[in-house]
């Protein structure tokens, strides 16, 4: 991973998430999973902080903090 | 002397005039019989004076546009008549509740629905208050004469922006398509009041429906003021934020009605004349006004004892000198151009204290001075 | 705690926002933010306006200037703000039933102005607010709880409908191709004159319930297998583009903007200042 991603950190917003499941279905390697209706980290060693969850939320619940944005 | 430019008039000419003066700068319509005239010079003299003209695809579209150039912060009217202002109500009402200060005009013509288009009529009194859903605060006022539609339109923009409220003037195809002598004030002998602005310095604290002390309404800021407000139709808090909670609906709707029936003195207008020894009084408004009060002069001539009244403020209604009136034992006759609707309220007011007669025509003539000095006769 | 782009563009106190789990909306409200973000438009001198359904909340949890309006009257509305202030940048968010069903008078002749306006049309192929009833973009054989016997009605296509009315920018993105759809709201807003996005949105507790599109999962999958970009589609036989439909970019003009040409007006007529 090139160190503009390095300093990223996938974060969630637990209170915000509904269980749409669309975070876990599109993430490229399977980092999440839904635990009692809520999305959750599988295994965060997988990520690669590509974005798509944050991209697909639909309700601002999982993000990448950190990311070049931040100003 | 002062002078005061001297011209004749039409009346819906005349209500341009009295738009421009009280410094509207935009206008959004749609062509309607008996309106048109309204439209048309605001068409030529806008742009004249730096304002905007637009013919909207129809008369809602008019209305929500007139609402929409409020919001940007430029004094606002439409104008219409019948079958328009049953289309603009539901907007109307929008503007009530978001409390957003607009004109509306309505040339009355015969109703119902296409009716008769050139002919003149008094049938929108009750829409005038009653026409959108819900119970909600409204002003409306009606013109005698060219000159009152000039005054009586500057008087509606000030009463809309002092009140954060849509404004009706009721004009009917008798004064909007007479012509007449009037003399335009002079711009400093008109008395213009401007909406309340919040100040730079609460850009960060300006709660968009707030009502600071001592004030009627809320601060009144524009789009791109660098206030970021919300504005909704649906019931809200001090935010402007669409609110479910039964106390905050119930504080706001009282809110904006108390404004205008706590200040029923201020808005509330009206004339009188020979009332002293009249034991009977004809009550009119609008086109009609002046027939009644050539009615009441031979009436007099011939020895009876009746007096004249003027209402100018249509919505909110007179209640206290009505109730006085009635109080004297003085009948009251209401010559309309309608089946009766107003003379409906001052039975209401009235409330049996005194007779009250109606005196209703629906032909799309207008109500002549001999039917209602035979109406006077007969009631007397 | 929130992304940047949230804190920067929304009302965090009014978040989270009311749409069912797996609604398409709150997708396309961030692809909004960020392709007003991205632009770095003044936040003061953006007005975002909208109707009413689902799709018209939006402008309540965006921090600008914002106008929740009537059913139907986004474009009239926005129409009177655009003329009275010409500065205000401004987005119009509706629904497919709130712009092409009682709003459709006010579409087409927004769109036939040509006044600087880019409307987002929220597209779920559902009244959802209401409770899942047909609209006039229900795909023919559809139901909706007024379509029991599925839906006799022909669909709108409302890209061509405002591309014939007279559009200059007209496209259509989803809720799936995030990226694309951002790129696509910002040359909307960058268009000067009448812009229109037709973003497709899902809606999975009353179009897919209904219709048995099965989950949100399942509908954004439907919007990655179906939609196909209309550069790519010219390349492709017709037999790939059975039952498909096309994204991108329809129409990228110039014509005279509206507002424009009646500051012309009155810069030629005015006498007082």
């Amino acid at each position: 991973m090139d160190n503009r991603k390095a300093d990223k950190k996938l974060k969630i917003v637990e209170e915000w998430c509904k269980g749409c499941n669309i975070c876990v279905a599109f993430c490229p390697t399977n980092v999440l999973e839904l635990r009692n209706n809520k999305v959750a980290i599988a295994d965060i060693d997988k990520c690669t902080k590509c974005g798509l969850c944050e991209l697909r939320c639909p309700d601002y619940a999982i993000y990448l903090e950190g990311s070049e944005d931040e100003k | 002397m002062k002078n005061r430019k001297v011209k004749l008039m039409q009346g819906n000419e005349a209500c341009v005039e009295g738009a421009l003066a009280a410094g509207m700068k935009f206008y959004a319509g749609y062509p309607i019989t008996p309106s048109t005239e309204i439209a048309e010079i605001c068409s030529q003299k806008l742009p004249l004076v730096g304002g905007k003209f637009i013919q909207m695809e129809d008369e809602i579209a008019g209305m929500a546009a007139t609402i929409g150039g409020s919001l940007a912060g430029l004094k606002s009217m439409t104008a219409t008549s019948g079958p328009g202002f049953s289309l603009k109500q539901e907007n109307i009402g929008y503007a009530a509740l978001a409390e957003v200060p607009c004109v509306i005009v309505d040339v009355q013509r015969a109703g119902p629905s296409t009716g008769l288009p050139t002919a003149p009529s008094q049938g929108d009194i009750m829409q005038a208050k009653w026409g959108t859903h819900g119970d909600h605060p409204v002003i409306a006022l009606s013109p005698t004469s060219v000159k009152e539609t000039f005054d009586l339109t500057v008087k509606c923009f000030n009463l809309s922006e002092k009140y954060r409220t849509p404004v009706m003037l009721m004009l009917d195809e008798i004064v909007g398509h007479m012509r007449e002598k009037i003399e335009i004030p002079e711009a400093d002998e008109i008395e213009i009041y401007d909406r309340k602005k919040p100040t730079q310095d609460e850009v960060d604290t300006y709660k968009a429906y707030r009502v600071n002390e001592g004030e009627i309404v809320p601060a009144m800021a524009s789009f791109g003021e660098g206030f970021h407000f919300h504005v909704t139709g649906l019931m809200h808090d001090e935010f402007g934020f669409p609110s479910n909670d039964a106390d905050t609906a119930d504080k706001l709707l009282r809110r904006i009605m108390n404004k205008i029936s706590d200040n029923v003195d201020d808005i509330v207008m009206f004339e009188e004349e020979f009332m002293e020894d009249a034991e009977m009084v004809v009550l009119a408004y609008g086109g009609t006004y002046r027939s009644a009060r050539s009615a009441v002069k031979k009436a007099r001539a011939m020895g009876l004892k009746v007096g004249l009244f003027k209402a100018i403020t249509i919505w909110p209604f007179r209640e206290k000198r009505v109730i006085e009136i009635a109080k004297d034992q003085k009948k009251i006759l209401v010559p309309e151009l309608n089946l009766g609707q107003y003379v409906l309220e001052v039975e209401r007011i009235v409330a049996g204290k005194t007779e009250v007669h109606s005196l209703g025509k629906v032909n799309g003539e207008a109500i002549t001075p001999d039917e209602i000095l035979a109406k006077i006769r007969e009631v007397l | 705690m929130s992304s940047q782009l949230i804190k920067n563009n929304f009302r965090m106190d009014r978040l989270p926002h009311i749409w069912c789990p797996g609604c398409g909306h709150g997708i396309i409200m961030r692809s909004m933010a960020q392709a007003i973000q991205n632009l770095g438009l003044d936040k003061q001198k953006v007005c975002i306006v909208s109707g009413i359904g689902c799709s018209s909340r939006a402008p309540g949890y965006m921090d600008f200037n914002t106008l929740h309006t009537t059913h139907g009257r986004a474009l009239a509305f926005a129409t009177g703000v655009k003329l009275a202030n010409p500065e205000l940048k401004v987005i119009v968010v509706t629904g497919d039933g709130d712009c092409s069903a009682i709003g459709g008078n006010h579409l087409i002749h927004t769109a036939r102005r040509n006044i600087d306006i880019t409307t987002i049309v929220f597209n779920n192929n559902i009244y959802g607010m209401t409770g899942g009833q047909y609209s006039p973009t229900t795909p023919t054989n559809d139901f909706g709880t007024t379509a029991p016997f599925g839906n006799i009605d022909k669909a709108f296509d409302i890209c061509k409908l405002v591309d014939g009315a007279g559009a200059t920018y007209v496209a259509r993105g989803t809720a799936y191709h995030v990226n694309q759809l951002t790129k696509i709201i910002e040359k909307a807003i960058s268009n000067i004159g009448f812009s229109l996005v037709d973003a497709i949105s899902i809606c999975p507790t009353y179009y897919g319930r209904k219709n048995k599109k099965g989950t949100a999962v399942q509908m954004m999958n439907y919007l990655k297998d179906s939609a196909v970009d209309t550069k790519v589609a010219e390349k492709l036989p017709p037999e790939k583009l059975e039952n498909k439909f096309f994204i991108g970019e329809f129409k990228n003009t110039t014509e005279p903007e509206y507002t424009e040409e009646y500051m012309k007006i009155i810069k030629k007529y005015q006498k007082e200042r």
